[in-house]
């Protein structure tokens, strides 16, 4: 293992890390919810209600992109290509909706609760994610080449 | 109020994510590539997050109600079966394919670029296709 000290950064991600954990912990005790981004937007779609509470959380999540955006901020770059990112996509919608929960429901909430099915599911997350890049960086490509 | 509060949250979770730099799907990618050259910014995100949202949800958990009048969401099940962990499975194949999980997806749609509205679309098809054959398969 190497570190890739150029674009490691502790300080940013440990104070961005805090305003998650801040959001995390208002949403439960102020609008009892917890605070999954898969959940709170896959759960337009299913039966559930509250429809606009989701909704007013969507538009602050993506009110600070659409700042960044306006102001000349640097666009963020996808690595992969078009036939990736749709085979990607799916593959994300569909597994956090059957695994009730993603990043932030589980690898963040989850874990904070010492739910040990959150604990469970990100260690498999987590390690799929590994492997699926070793594959595609050091299999793959090196297969490819 | 509640819905105040829920933007306002939703806001303060925008700002982390894009401080902590995990709306960048090569930052991200950069995480999962364990064996190359490794980002462990991740890391710190979730070092930075878990102990500042487990301090609200041992607040909560005294509480009957939120500070809002509202139910309190306590998540209950405690299995830890097939569908979880192949939910878990297919999320994380998908999240090494682009390094992209679902709230930076939200986020990065408000920079209008091709492949974050492609990324996003593609996800809210996985999630519509999972209620579909979820309710085919509850259906008497």
């Amino acid at each position: 293992m190497q570190i890739d000290w150029i674009n490691f950064t502790p300080w940013w991600s440990l104070a961005g890390g805090a305003l998650i954990g801040l959001a995390a912990a208002l949403l439960i005790n102020l609008n009892g919810r917890v605070m999954g981004a898969s959940s709170i937007l896959g759960g337009l779609f299913g039966a559930r209600s509250g429809a606009t509470w989701r909704l007013s959380f969507l538009a602050g999540l993506i009110a600070p992109a659409l700042f960044v955006n306006a102001t000349g901020g640097v666009k963020p770059h996808f690595l992969a290509g078009t036939a990736t990112l749709i085979v990607a996509g799916l593959l994300v919608g569909f597994g956090t909706r059957l695994g009730s929960g993603c990043t932030s429901g589980h690898g963040v909430c989850g874990i904070a609760r010492l739910s040990p099915r959150s604990m469970a599911a990100t260690v498999v997350f987590m390690l799929a994610g590994f492997a699926t890049v070793y594959a595609v960086r050091h299999v793959l490509a090196a297969g490819a080449s | 109020m509640k819905h105040l509060t829920a933007f306002a949250i939703g806001l303060l979770f925008g700002i982390g994510l894009l401080s902590s730099g995990m709306n960048l799907p090569g930052k991200v990618l950069g995480f999962l590539d364990l064996l190359g050259r490794w980002d462990p910014s991740l890391l710190f995100v979730m070092g930075g997050a878990i102990p500042v949202a487990a301090i609200g949800f041992a607040l909560a958990r005294k509480r009957t109600k939120s500070l809002l009048g509202e139910p309190l969401s306590r998540p209950d099940r405690t299995e830890i079966d097939v569908r979880l962990l192949g939910g878990a499975l297919i999320f994380g194949i998908g999240w090494g394919l682009a390094g992209v999980c679902p709230g930076p997806a939200i986020i990065n749609l408000g920079f209008f670029t091709g492949p974050a509205i492609v990324f996003f679309a593609a996800m809210i098809a996985g999630m519509i296709a999972f209620e579909f054959l979820n309710r085919l398969r509850n259906a008497p």
